[in-house]
């Protein structure tokens, strides 16, 4: 985990991605880069938002730094103290309760020895529960940084767990066989891909 | 059911390439410079005719909302804004179009531009889908590069810019006008209307927000005839919908039908039927966490739509449907969700910045057996109070499914209260 730096600037390609999403807005309104420039700027200090970065935005937008640190504290996906390498939000809303969110969230505590909102010793895992995510034919399901792992049951979430810790890239998406939201084993509509869906699905398994 | 060549996502399961060699294969950006010239009048009059209710939950006509734009730009240039800052607990369509179908949410989009007189469409997602995100502006630039979007759309002379913004994880921002002020860079707090968008939107101009699956069903619209639309479905309940399906059932999925397919037509042809069999299921919440829930007996019968939803007192909403087997502590379910109203309120109106936390205490009690009937009448009312009484609807969907749980379970709630059996947790 990073600790609270004392400044802050955009490194030079940050700066161009910001100005590319300013010029994405109508002239003199600016301000409405605040929201993607903060997201620029927490990605850049290792996931979450120091006071200087933000200050730093608000001078690159020419917006008061009260009104930025009102946006940063408004939505819920800007983290104002350090996470560690890898943020877990599992979700806990009703699909994926009612598909058995308890057990995966009782794996995360178990398995990583944290309880939720904490952060483990060694800086590797934060873990947070989640509002509703928006992949509830997938449930249960957890965000680790930017993947959504899907389907998951207690064994499938210790083992993404596993492969993080041990620097493996796990599977994405869902962990049945499963492609996306189509049902699992067979298509009932457009089941002329029904063909594909089987070779779909069995490259991911080998993946 | 719905026959596949009635389908108009046809790629809803990212089988083929989502991107724009598949898209042109499923008949995408065929043409489109021809759907253009039907010209502006003729596009709202065909979406209008198709029966095209939004989307998004709202269920009010496209068409309709399309023509409260001003007839003439004057000096405040329009703007069409997509919401896919898909939220609703249950919901996950509107990523299945991003990531599989984007052209199609493409193309609409520079149609409905077109029919508006605007140049630019911005697409507001939900921070969290990243990787759909990702698919969306792959897509984008794709569009760009082959001239179908951007100065001279499709060869029609019409300068259309598609952008996108992604929100940072605010439920509420899925209001229209939450989406509007968090897009010009503030907190998403809803706006008191009137003004409507339609004459001070975004940046203080005309504007139209539409949900993504509304826009994306447009050019297809087009291209069949508004008849083919209208003949699915019945009457001001047109079309085919995208719905999810989730929760206790042995297969959840998402699919699209025909509007109106008998909800247990749904659950039982796509989703593998309910858990342990039809006489298993509990209840359901059909379109979305803010709508009341259903009772096994209404669930048998009910149809679909808008209409027939809101006979039963519940609502289409998002299609969502969200499938309870008898095992479910129901009361811990509706409990669930207004802890998620608590925590999504924006905070701006009294009624539902305390209701929804105090609504929420009151279900705890409720949940643990620790009420007494009275406070369930007290709940009761608290709810009336809440419903209603704030600017946007977010105070209505806190109160609407404990009334729901209230109309159906009360017995159940009672019996909690005087020491009844909890029902073992769901698995």
């Amino acid at each position: 985990m990073s600790d609270a730096p004392e400044t802050f600037a955009f490194t030079s390609e940050n700066k161009a991605k910001a100005d590319a999403v300013i010029a994405k807005y109508p002239e003199g309104r600016q301000r409405s880069a605040v929201m993607p420039l903060l997201d620029i700027a927490q990605r850049q200090s290792g996931g979450w938002l120091p006071m200087p970065a933000i200050e730093y935005v608000a001078d690159y937008l020419d917006m008061p730094a009260i009104r930025v640190l009102e946006v940063a504290t408004f939505y819920t996906m800007y983290n104002l103290k350090p996470i560690g390498k890898h943020f877990v939000q599992v979700c806990t809303n009703l699909p994926c309760w009612l598909n058995g969110s308890d057990n995966i969230m009782h794996a995360c505590h178990s398995h990583l020895g944290i309880k939720t909102g904490e952060t483990t010793e060694d800086g590797e895992f934060t873990l947070v529960e989640a509002e509703c995510l928006g992949a509830c034919v997938n449930a249960p399901m957890m965000q680790i940084n930017d993947d959504y792992y899907e389907d998951l049951d207690s064994d499938a979430t210790k083992q993404i767990l596993d492969d993080l810790r041990a620097g493996k890239q796990p599977k994405t998406g869902s962990q049945l066989e499963r492609y996306t939201c189509e049902p699992l084993g067979g298509l009932t509509s457009l089941t002329h891909q029904e063909e594909l869906r089987a070779q779909k699905v069995s490259e991911k398994g080998d993946n | 059911m719905l026959k596949d060549s009635d389908r108009i996502f046809t790629n809803i399961y990212g089988l083929e390439d989502p991107f724009l060699g598949g898209a042109r294969k499923r008949g995408d950006w065929d043409n489109t410079k021809k759907l253009i010239e039907l010209g502006r009048e003729t596009i709202i009059e065909q979406v209008k005719g198709s029966g095209l209710r939004g989307r998004g939950g709202a269920g009010f006509s496209t068409g309709m909302k399309w023509s409260f734009m001003p007839k003439e730009v004057g000096e405040r240039p329009h703007y069409l804004v997509i919401n896919a800052d898909e939220g609703e607990p249950g919901t996950c369509k509107d990523r299945e179009i991003m990531r599989n179908d984007p052209h199609k949410l493409i193309e609409g989009a520079l149609i409905a531009c077109f029919a508006m007189q605007a140049h630019a469409a911005y697409c507001y997602v939900r921070g969290e889908f990243y990787r759909e995100t990702e698919a969306l502006q792959r897509a984008v630039d794709e569009a760009y590069e082959n001239g179908l979007i951007g100065d001279n759309a499709c060869g029609t002379g019409w300068k259309f810019d598609f952008y996108i913004h992604r929100g940072m994880g605010a439920y509420i921002c899925g209001e229209e006008s939450a989406l509007i002020e968090s897009l010009e860079g503030k907190k998403g707090q809803p706006r008191l209307k009137p003004p409507f968008p339609a004459n001070v939107g975004v940046w203080g101009c005309p504007t139209t927000v539409n949900n993504v699956e509304s826009i994306a069903v447009v050019p297809e619209i087009l291209r069949r005839g508004p008849e083919w639309f209208a003949g699915l479905g019945r009457e001001n309940n047109t079309g085919t919908k995208l719905f999810n399906i989730s929760g206790h059932v042995n297969k959840p999925c998402t699919v699209e039908e025909e509007m109106g397919i008998p909800l247990k037509e749904l659950i039982e042809k796509h989703a593998g039927g309910v858990r342990g069999g039809w006489d298993n299921l509990l209840a359901v919440i059909p379109g979305g966490a803010s709508v009341p829930l259903l009772t096994q007996d209404t669930c048998s019968t009910v149809l679909m739509d808008f209409d027939s939803l809101k006979e039963q007192k519940s609502g289409l909403g998002t299609a969502a449907v969200m499938v309870m087997d008898k095992s479910t502590d129901v009361i811990r379910a509706i409990t669930r969700l207004s802890r998620f109203y608590m925590h999504e309120s924006c905070g701006q109106c009294t009624p539902c910045r305390e209701g929804s936390g105090w609504m929420w205490r009151m279900m705890e009690r409720i949940c643990a057996g620790d009420a007494t009937p009275a406070e369930i009448d007290l709940l009761a009312e608290v709810t009336k109070q809440v419903e209603g009484h704030t600017i946007c609807a977010l105070g209505d969907a806190a109160a609407w499914p404990i009334q729901g749980l209230i109309r159906h379970f009360r017995p159940l709630m009672e019996e909690r209260g005087a020491g009844g059996q909890q029902p073992a947790a769901a698995e």
